[in-house]
């Protein structure tokens, strides 16, 4: 682990040679959920609540959303990114040090500039909490947290399995896309506003309907049932990262170099 | 123009080649199509007011936007011209016999068509295939039809000749993240590919008519669905040309004169 925040050191203070460049990106990246956002917004202008949810709720469920895919996106870039060790042959290197390669991997990128999102969303949260009417609790607060960090390991989780597809097709697919960005986009809403197929899909193949949905509801007091149970949820989805790291595992022992 | 035409031809085939990655990109989109109709569903399901675009009209809008994602995404880049004009390659363009505006013009577009050919018709046949509600429908007569096909046309060329400023600005600011930035979500957001301009409340409405980014996305898929009637289709197209013939002039003298600033170093 100390591997792991000597890696993010360096490549703070190598980012940071840039300053101006660093400063305009995070800027950039600050704008453009925030043209999202707005379009958010503007739909509940018209319509005034979507199933029954309203807009604070929304921009909360938002909001987490966000925060946990601007904080994968920062420190899970390596897998992100990760066709390109592929491509270039640096793999290799890696596999010869007696280290993990997961923490090689995870720590052979970062993208700090993704704080400007990351802020953005930190605003959303803020200004969804202080118009909710909830009474807030410890147990509530922790739950909070847990959907973030719940939410961050799935988004890791996706990255990994789809770095470890490289190992079999060399180029990144474009697929994952469909669960990392589109995953993003479709859990921006609560989740019982889709069809109950998706629903389903996101709660038990790919548990996003943990971060939001079940704890959202336990949050905003509309949770029937066990709290216990809706409290616990962000938890179980974070088990997601589990299978996610064996397969992980089994793609390095696939590996082949490309010979470059 | 000759030249011209084959550049075109040769990017076409070379786009060609990405099969692959063009039907992941197919299954993205099918997926992104869903989505958003899914969230308009359930607004509109306990919608209290009469809303300004059916669903049916606004299910076409999507299905169309996803089909040509290609014609209306601002961000969309060539990154070879951004490192020709960084790397200062750019002096081989220069000697180049025929015009760069032109010759960029029609690379840029050859890249769009192709990706497009590519990705358009099978998200169109499935889209014309599903179920009742969600499903794609023929326009209602010919004359829609070929009001749609002109509108989009033009629609595509109007936004090249806009993304050609995009590439003009690098000249100037050696670094093409700012600029793709700011063009990119301003587009976006005004082009209604975020939320469909009629939904948009009235004093945002007004800016994003004025703008030009609206002719490349929002006003050819309303014409198809027949949400703009046949005769203000008319006149838009003619709105269309004029749009584009101001700023192809304007992008012309504007890259002209970064050209004649341009310094090549020696090495």
């Amino acid at each position: 682990m100390s591997l792991y925040f000597k890696y993010l050191l360096i490549h703070f203070k190598s980012q940071m040679q840039y300053r101006t460049s660093f400063w305009l990106l995070s800027i950039g990246q600050f704008f453009i959920p925030f043209s999202i956002f707005a379009g958010l917004y503007f739909l509940f202008e018209r319509f005034g609540q979507i199933k029954g949810w309203q807009f604070f709720e929304v921009a909360l469920c938002f909001a987490v959303i966000h925060m946990a895919f601007s904080l994968s996106e920062c420190f899970a870039r390596g897998f992100d990114t990760f066709s390109s060790l592929i491509v270039k042959g640096d793999f290799d290197r890696l596999l010869v040090r007696p280290r993990s390669t997961f923490i090689q991997v995870l720590g052979s990128k970062f993208e700090f500039t993704r704080f400007g999102r990351l802020l953005q969303s930190v605003i959303v949260l803020l200004w969804a909490l202080s118009n909710l009417p909830i009474e807030w609790s410890i147990p509530k607060a922790i739950t909070l947290v847990l959907m973030i960090t719940s939410g961050v390991f799935i988004f890791t989780g996706i990255y990994m399995l789809a770095a470890t597809m490289c190992f079999w097709t060399v180029q990144g697919l474009e697929v994952a896309n469909i669960f990392t960005d589109g995953g993003r986009e479709m859990a921006q809403y609560p989740l019982n506003i889709y069809q109950k197929w998706v629903t389903r899909f996101f709660t038990f193949v790919i548990p996003f309907g943990t971060v939001n949905y079940l704890p959202l509801q336990y949050i905003l007091g509309k949770a029937g049932g066990s709290d216990l149970v809706h409290m616990l949820t962000p938890v179980m989805g974070s088990l997601f990262i589990l299978p996610c790291f064996l397969v992980w595992q089994l793609g390095v022992r696939h590996y082949r170099s490309t010979g470059s | 123009m000759k030249v011209y035409i084959s550049v075109l031809k040769l990017r076409l085939s070379m786009g060609m080649q990405y099969r692959a990655a063009a039907l992941a990109g197919v299954a993205t989109q099918f997926f992104w199509g869903f989505i958003s109709i899914m969230v308009f569903e359930a607004f509109y399901q306990h919608a209290v007011q009469t809303l300004p675009i059916s669903l049916k009209e606004l299910i076409q809008y999507i299905w169309l936007q996803q089909a040509f994602l290609v014609f209306v995404m601002m961000w969309f880049r060539d990154n070879e011209l951004f490192d020709l004009i960084t790397s200062g390659n750019i002096a081989y363009e220069l000697c180049r016999p025929s015009g760069l505006y032109g010759f960029w013009y029609a690379k840029l577009l050859a890249q769009r068509l192709s990706s497009a050919f590519l990705r358009c018709f099978p998200i169109l046949i499935v889209a014309f295939l599903l179920p009742k509600p969600y499903n794609l429908e023929p326009p209602t007569n010919i004359t829609a039809f070929l009001l749609f096909l002109s509108a989009l046309l033009l629609g595509l060329l109007l936004l090249v000749a806009i993304s050609m400023f995009l590439y003009i600005s690098v000249f100037i600011t050696l670094s093409p993240m700012g600029s793709l930035l700011v063009f990119g979500v301003l587009s976006e957001f005004f082009a209604g590919l975020i939320i469909p301009i009629p939904l948009m409340p009235e004093w945002l409405q007004k800016i994003a008519y004025v703008l030009p980014f609206r002719w490349t996305a929002d006003f050819p898929f309303r014409v198809y669905s027949g949400h703009i009637p046949e005769h203000d289709a008319t006149i838009g197209i003619l709105i269309q040309l004029a749009y584009l013939t101001v700023l192809v002039v304007l992008g012309r003298a504007a890259l002209n004169g970064v050209l004649k600033k341009v310094v090549v170093q020696g090495g």
